[in-house]
């Protein structure tokens, strides 16, 4: 078991550095610079900047070295020193930037994963266990719907809905009096008034994929020999259903973890900007059109980073729950 | 005695209803079972016969329903109850199942969770039915781990499934089926997975318990010889149908009906050597050999060595059979001469058409890809084999168009291929599910001769299939062999599948040939305890003549299995 932990471990850091210079080339891939941006700016102003300042703001930022210095020195600042880098549009250092909205975009996004499992897998089992019914049929339906159905178009619908329906302020996570508040219990319950539309918005797609991979699960696994077994002992349907397909039709569902995460986590950003919440979301999205590059790298980066530690995570829930990959 | 039957059904009917039908699978089937006796229900595949055992627990798969008759189970204390009136999710027929009626089933690796501790699923009954706890529950399945003589039981008790051997995890099968005492034990083809060592210690073990704990046996097989080893009644079945009844006795030395012969004529057939080989004129001893192995081995990752130093031969035309049980390594072995695995020394000469020699182990990836056109391979698992997206035809083919055949001749080859396995050449169309086990396994060879091979390495070609299907193969076999000039590796744990078709035998045990040369000697006249243990554990065609219970066994000496 230690081996197989100390062999995801040691898988993780090769992917670690790939997703490092993918961040960096993404944000470098539009043509132009931040200087260009700023230029394009500062012109349509109406103001002309002469070539010598802008040479030396070039030298300053160190946009004028070849691209593998400006990688080597941004990686080597985040491991030596932690050190991000500093946003040129903000003027301010990207770590200053970043950690609050990066708690809120985990935060959300774990409060989303747990909706889906909870909601997803009862709805799985109920569809696979009466296959074919009116309620596996309507299930069915819901899933491929809420599949089809892009998440920015989820939100405003949603959005919509909300407020013209219901009356109810949406968009934020906070209503106005308590965006700035420091955290009391207060804060905590306008924050779940809030949160639970984005949660659920961000995670239908995601739902409605895992209610059908639960399905198929049990559904392969529901007529399996040792179903049959357990039935020739005597036990109850119901009990017998919780305690042998069910538990081994979870094993593939935590695999999906890998990818459910990442599926959530870029749905948020989309989401977020949509509906205007304090996530990393709005940040990237505003750092990519400035060609921001430290503080956007800095945000895919830590991006990708979590959504490996979701992936390593699942990998290891796995082993524990599933004794063939744990001892084989 | 009324009183002595504990179980009596009668006129039973479970019908399937599917779109096209209504499917009959057990169709007005009566019996009765005495208390502490064993009643064999025989049949092949598709008779019906473990639709029946099911029935009597109320554990048929969907859509399957009692539509009739009456499953009377006479208790202890005398009280009856017609297990067909209860409702198979009700809580009367729950109290039944694993309490008075346990069973065991064919598949030991499948019919038990991976995923739970075989001590967590022995124990459940125990649970279920007398709500024993936990502590005391550890205690009993460890007396039960040693009735089925698991070797260290404690250790064992804390262990999953895959950890254990096919014999085993039947063990631990039969252990849970225990557990609770119950007084009817049905056991669905609990060895038909197994090999032949095994099956023989397996009907033991059940004979034994069966003994000590005065349990009626239902048991269900398709082998007439494992039959006539262990039960007092016999039932044939036939398609839903009852064909014959009565005494093992009566059944073997005087069957009435036409069915119940053909079944005990297909085992005792395979008692001899095949009629077509009697009459074959002998091979000549000095012929140069097609495949000349020597010092082979191969040895694992793990440090397992699965080949160890073998050396055999193969002449033109001959069959030679590679025998032993389940980790022996003699699948190993087969896949070593085709280069799946790269053993690590020795040589494997093989002659070419054109008279040159070429050493297979060192032979380049060009080489082998032509050689492999000559040298082919049939597989045990006619299910898993044959791809279940591609028609007869296209499977047939595919070996053909990697040799450049198309058009017309190539389905003209196909027809003439289909006809020579014995297919209807109408069905190139059907998709492999289409087909019965004995027709999927003739589609294999099929393939397999289709680039008119020299060579064919056969891997348990016949051990997933009846018995009484398991002669028309080799039968079909030997037929191909005379008529294109074959020459087989026949690799089978089954000694008298052996003894039927094959011209020599080489016997492996651990890696190792332990025994080699004609199979007439080698079968009448072992030379090695291994062979020995191996011929006297197959099952005997004849209730009079019970053998399986003194068999030899063969315990490995460390020093000379090394030596």
């Amino acid at each position: 078991m230690l081996r197989y932990i100390a062999k995801r471990l040691v898988f993780a850091i090769p992917t670690l550095f790939a997703v490092s210079i993918i961040a960096f080339a993404i944000i470098q891939l539009p043509p132009g610079d931040y200087l260009t941006t700023l230029m394009a700016d500062w012109a349509a102003q109406g103001g002309a900047v002469e070539a010598g300042t802008l040479a030396a703001m070039r030298e300053r930022y160190g946009l004028d070295q070849p691209m593998y210095v400006q990688y080597y020195k941004w990686i080597a600042g985040i491991i030596l020193h932690g050190d991000f880098g500093i946003s040129f549009e903000l003027g301010k250092p990207v770590t200053e930037l970043i950690w609050s909205r990066l708690g809120f975009s985990l935060l959300l996004s774990l409060l989303t994963l747990c909706f889906v499992w909870a909601v997803a897998i009862p709805i799985g089992i109920l569809s696979a266990v009466r296959q074919y019914s009116i309620q596996d049929y309507f299930a069915t339906f819901l899933a491929f719907f809420f599949l089809a159905v892009p998440d920015f178009l989820m939100a405003l619908s949603a959005m919509y809905l909300m407020s013209a329906w219901f009356g109810q302020s949406v968009g934020g996570l906070f209503s106005p009096e308590y965006a700035d508040a420091a955290w009391s219990f207060g804060r905590l319950v306008d924050f779940a008034k809030h949160v639970w539309l984005p949660v659920i918005v961000i995670g239908l797609g995601s739902l409605a994929a895992l209610v059908r991979i639960m399905r198929a699960n049990l559904l392969d696994e529901l007529s399996k020999p040792y179903v049959t077994t357990a039935r020739a002992k005597g036990m109850s349907e119901f009990e017998l259903l919780m305690r042998y397909p069910v538990r081994l039709a979870l094993n593939p569902l935590i695999s999906t973890l890998g990818w459910i995460l990442p599926a959530v986590i870029s749905g948020e950003i989309i989401v977020s900007v949509v509906m205007s919440l304090p996530t990393t979301g709005p940040l990237l999205l505003r750092a990519l059109l400035a060609q921001d590059m430290y503080l956007a790298g800095s945000l895919i980066l830590l991006i990708s980073v979590l959504t490996i530690i979701g992936t390593l995570i699942s990998d290891l829930l796995l082993a524990l729950t599933d004794p063939r990959i744990r001892l084989q | 005695m009324t009183s002595d039957t504990i179980l009596k059904v009668e006129d039973l009917r479970t019908y399937f209803k599917t779109r096209t039908g209504v499917f009959k699978a057990v169709d007005g089937v009566s019996f009765e079972l005495k208390r502490g006796k064993t009643l064999c229900v025989v049949g092949e595949s598709g008779s019906g016969k473990s639709v029946t055992a099911r029935s009597i627990l109320q554990i048929v798969d969907k859509p399957g329903r009692i539509e009739g008759g009456s499953i009377v189970l006479t208790r202890q204390d005398g009280s009856t109850v017609d297990l067909a009136r209860l409702d198979p999710r009700g809580k009367q027929i729950r109290e039944v199942r694993g309490r008075e009626i346990a069973m065991i089933f064919q598949e030991p690796m499948s019919s038990l969770s991976p995923v739970h501790r075989i001590g967590e699923q022995i124990g459940e009954a125990l649970r279920i039915h007398f709500g024993m706890p936990k502590k005391q529950r550890r205690e009993r399945v460890l007396e039960l781990l040693k009735q089925v003589e698991i070797p260290r039981p404690e250790q064992a008790i804390d262990r999953y499934t895959f950890e254990f051997s096919g014999g085993m995890r039947q063990r631990v099968m039969i252990a849970m089926a225990l557990a609770c005492n119950p007084s009817v034990l049905i056991a669905d083809e609990p060895t038909t997975a197994l090999d032949v060592t095994t099956q023989a210690e397996i009907l033991d073990l059940i004979k034994k318990l069966q003994q000590s704990h005065g349990m009626a046996v239902i048991f269900i097989t398709h082998d007439m010889g494992v039959v006539a080893e262990i039960a007092d009644e016999v039932l044939v079945m036939y398609r839903g149908h009852v064909k014959e009844h009565g005494s093992v006795e009566d059944v073997f030395h005087a069957p009435k009906d036409d069915y119940t012969k053909r079944l005990i004529g297909s085992v005792v057939r395979l008692e001899n050597k095949a009629d077509i080989r009697l009459t074959r004129a002998p091979i000549p001893a000095d012929a140069a050999p097609l495949l000349q192995v020597s010092n082979m081995s191969l040895t694992f990752p793990s440090g397992l060595k699965a080949v160890n130093d073998i050396s055999l031969s193969v002449r033109p035309g001959e069959t030679l059979g590679i025998v032993g049980e389940s980790g022996s390594g003699k699948t190993t072995m087969g896949r070593c001469l085709l280069r799946i695995y790269d053993p690590e020394a020795g040589n494997i000469n093989y002659l070419r058409p054109d008279g040159s020699i070429i050493d297979l182990r060192t032979a380049s990836t060009s080489q082998l890809r032509e050689i492999r056109r000559e040298v082919r391979m049939i597989f045990q698992d006619p299910v898993g084999s044959l791809s279940p997206r591609k028609t007869v035809a296209q499977i047939i083919a595919e070996p053909l168009k990697l040799a450049g055949m198309r058009g017309k001749e190539l389905d003209e080859r196909v027809a003439e291929l289909m006809e020579q396995v014995g297919l209807e050449p109408a069905w190139r169309e059907r998709y492999p599910h289409a087909f019965s086990g004995g027709q999927r396994q003739r589609i294999g060879i099929a393939r397999a001769i289709a680039v008119k091979p020299r060579l064919i390495v056969a891997d348990e070609a016949t051990s997933a299939l009846d018995v009484s299907l398991r002669s028309q193969i080799l039968d079909l076999m030997m037929k191909l062999q005379d008529e294109l000039g074959l020459s087989y590796i026949f690799i089978s744990h089954d000694m008298s599948v052996i003894r039927y078709m094959c011209d020599r035998v080489a016997v492996m045990y651990r890696g190792q040939i332990v025994e080699a040369g004609n199979t007439d000697q080698v079968v009448n006249n072992p030379a090695h305890d291994y062979t020995r243990a191996l011929l006297s554990a197959i099952p005997h065609p004849d209730p009079r003549d019970r053998r399986l219970h003194h068999r030899v066994r063969y315990v490995a000496n460390p020093v000379s299995a090394n030596g």
